[in-house]
């Protein structure tokens, strides 16, 4: 069976700096894979290659089989994969509804009118936010703009979902209910790829994962292998004591 | 549709009308002012469609005018009168669709100097020919009257708020909505965020041509200086920006009151307009970013008692 996304040799060199270093993993259907590894390994600047923000300076991203490598992010998105962004990015003016809408109208299924915001709703609920709908962007905390971004992203009905760091800086009850809902994410048979530095996180939710370190892939394989590999430990406790 | 909806489309047809029955005063000054607020409604209301939402800041309004007064003063021996507003309307279309292909990816600061450069382009490019023909200016020798002029501006100025309504309930106006909030998003969502400033950006384009292509009977004899002032990029940006750009029916509320101010300013002081003209500017940008819209939205909430 072809892997829904794979990636062969992707680099990208910022001047100097190689911040992706030939980089090859394959996510197949359904699987939750977990990018990891430590601050500055090059995991935002993956999903951006993936995603279209960054194009790639060398090496091949196939979605299905076809290439996506340096298509612009747009095309991509219409393709089928959606992201969150790590710093949230929420549409200020608008409100709770039409944020989500926007994925719903323009992303990989495309809907206008009433469906679009049916389908909107549909993914607010999913999230927990549909008492909030009519509530402008800015009046919600933290947490929640986080969850209206990932409602944005899954209103489109992508193939392949990138959540970068999506449970970052929530607080211990926010992270439980954060874990829940990506885990009920899983349970739909969704294609992720997540970002996090939280282990408790990767390990309740990810089968596999790929990991980093200055760019280059160090480490892939089931979850409990690679968090104890030595090379991996290395790694992260290398990091923290500089 | 909705019963907000109704009511508004009633209110605008019947404040259409009203404006409509103007010339019937039969006051020769009142008409002239008349047509002066009508061109600059035509002007910064559409001006407002493509620059409020993407804050894009365009100059290239006298560009886009200039081509349609040159379209008339040329075409007016060879062609009925009725069928050069429309072809203004698509030279003006193709010439935003030009600039916008050639500038709209770019920040927005190469695209206010790029758009204000335009004007002047397009200007010496005129004089050029009109160097090399031997001529100097072009008389436009028509049987159009004031009240003519006034009532296609009054059903252009309808036109764009109809055109500027239907859009912000399609897809490009949802888009444009979200590119600019961000842009980064926008692409992220699926939004081809440069077909949609092309696409937006020919509005003012068109209408702009529109415009001067019915202005120049007006003039009667057009030279470049007169048809591709920059002065008229400034105003346009001027009134829409006091008026505030975030509803459609924004920018008129500039105009008015602004065209009456001008009109009083530079009879007082006719040496001194371009300077007192930077100086409104910065006096708006400064004390009023949201235009006067803005301000009774914030009042509006404060009342409701929501924080604003
Ligand atoms: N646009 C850019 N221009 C130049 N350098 C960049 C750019 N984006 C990222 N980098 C550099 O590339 C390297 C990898 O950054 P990246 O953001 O991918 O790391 P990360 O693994 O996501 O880190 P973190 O866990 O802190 O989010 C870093 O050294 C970073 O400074
Ligand atoms: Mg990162």
């Amino acid at each position: 069976m072809t892997p829904v996304l794979s990636l062969r040799g992707a680099t990208k060199r910022f001047g100097g700096l190689v911040a992706v270093d030939d980089l090859d993993f394959d996510v197949a259907e359904h699987d939750v894979v977990g990018l990891i590894g430590p601050n500055g390994s090059g995991k935002s600047t993956t999903l951006n290659l993936i995603s279209g923000a960054l194009q790639p300076t060398a090496g091949s991203i196939a979605l299905n089989g076809s290439e996506i490598a340096g298509l612009p992010a747009q095309d991509i998105a219409r393709r089928g994969i959606a992201r969150t962004f790590q710093l949230v990015r929420p549409l200020a003016s608008m409100t709770v509804l039409e944020n989500v809408k926007a994925g719903a109208v323009f992303g990989h299924r495309r809907r206008w009118g009433r469906d679009a915001e049916a389908q909107a709703m549909r993914m607010l609920e999913k999230v927990g936010l549909s008492r909030r709908a009519q509530a402008p962007m800015g009046s919600l905390t933290y947490i929640d703009s986080k969850r209206v971004e990932l409602a944005r992203t899954l209103a489109g009905e992508p193939k392949v979902l990138l959540l970068d760091e999506w449970l970052a800086g929530l607080n211990p009850t926010e992270l439980e209910q954060g874990i829940a809902l990506i885990r009920s994410l899983r349970d739909e048979g969704r294609t992720i790829i997540i970002v996090e530095h939280v282990m408790d996180a990767i390990r309740s939710l990810c089968g596999r994962c790929v990991v980093m370190s200055s760019g280059a892939k160090i480490a892939e394989g089931t979850t409990e292998a690679v968090l104890s590999d030595p090379e991996v430990i290395r790694a992260y406790l290398g990091t923290d004591d500089a | 549709m909705t019963r907000p909806e109704v009511q508004s489309l009633s209110i605008g047809t019947v404040l259409f009308a009203l404006a409509a029955c103007l010339p019937f005063l039969s006051d020769a000054y009142l008409l002239s002012i008349g047509v002066t607020i009508a061109m600059y409604t035509v002007l910064a209301t559409s001006w407002a469609l493509f620059s409020g939402p993407t804050h894009y800041i365009s100059l290239a309004t006298a560009a886009f005018f200039g081509l349609g007064a040159y379209t008339t003063a040329l075409g007016i021996e060879h062609l009925p009168y009725w069928l050069l507003l429309p072809i203004a309307g698509v030279l003006g279309a193709v010439l935003a669709a030009l600039v916008g292909l050639a500038t709209l990816r770019l920040s927005g600061v190469y695209f206010v100097i790029f758009t204000l450069g335009l004007a002047e382009l397009v200007r010496q490019i005129i004089t050029w020919g009109q160097n090399m023909s031997g001529t100097k200016g072009l008389y436009v020798l028509t049987a159009i009257t004031e009240e003519h002029i006034y009532w296609q501006l009054t059903a252009l100025a309808a036109l764009v708020f109809l055109t500027g309504w239907l859009i912000a309930r399609s897809r490009l106006g949802f888009a444009v909505r979200i590119l600019g909030d961000d842009e980064e998003v926008a692409r992220h969502v699926g939004i081809h965020t440069a077909r949609v400033k092309v696409l937006l950006f020919m509005v003012p384009g068109a209408v702009a041509a529109i415009t001067g292509a019915m202005l120049a009977p007006r003039y009667v004899y057009i030279e470049p200086a007169i048809a591709f002032t920059p002065m008229l990029s400034f105003q346009v940006v001027i009134m829409a920006l006091l008026g505030g750009t975030g509803r459609l029916w924004g920018p008129i509320v500039g105009v008015i009151p602004f065209t009456f101010l001008w009109e009083a300013i530079s009879g007082t002081f006719p040496n001194q307009t371009t300077l007192l003209l930077g100086l409104a500017f910065l006096a708006i940008v400064y004390l009023l970013p949201n235009g006067f819209t803005g301000l009774l939205e914030a009042a509006r909430s404060r009342l409701k008692g929501a924080p604003a």
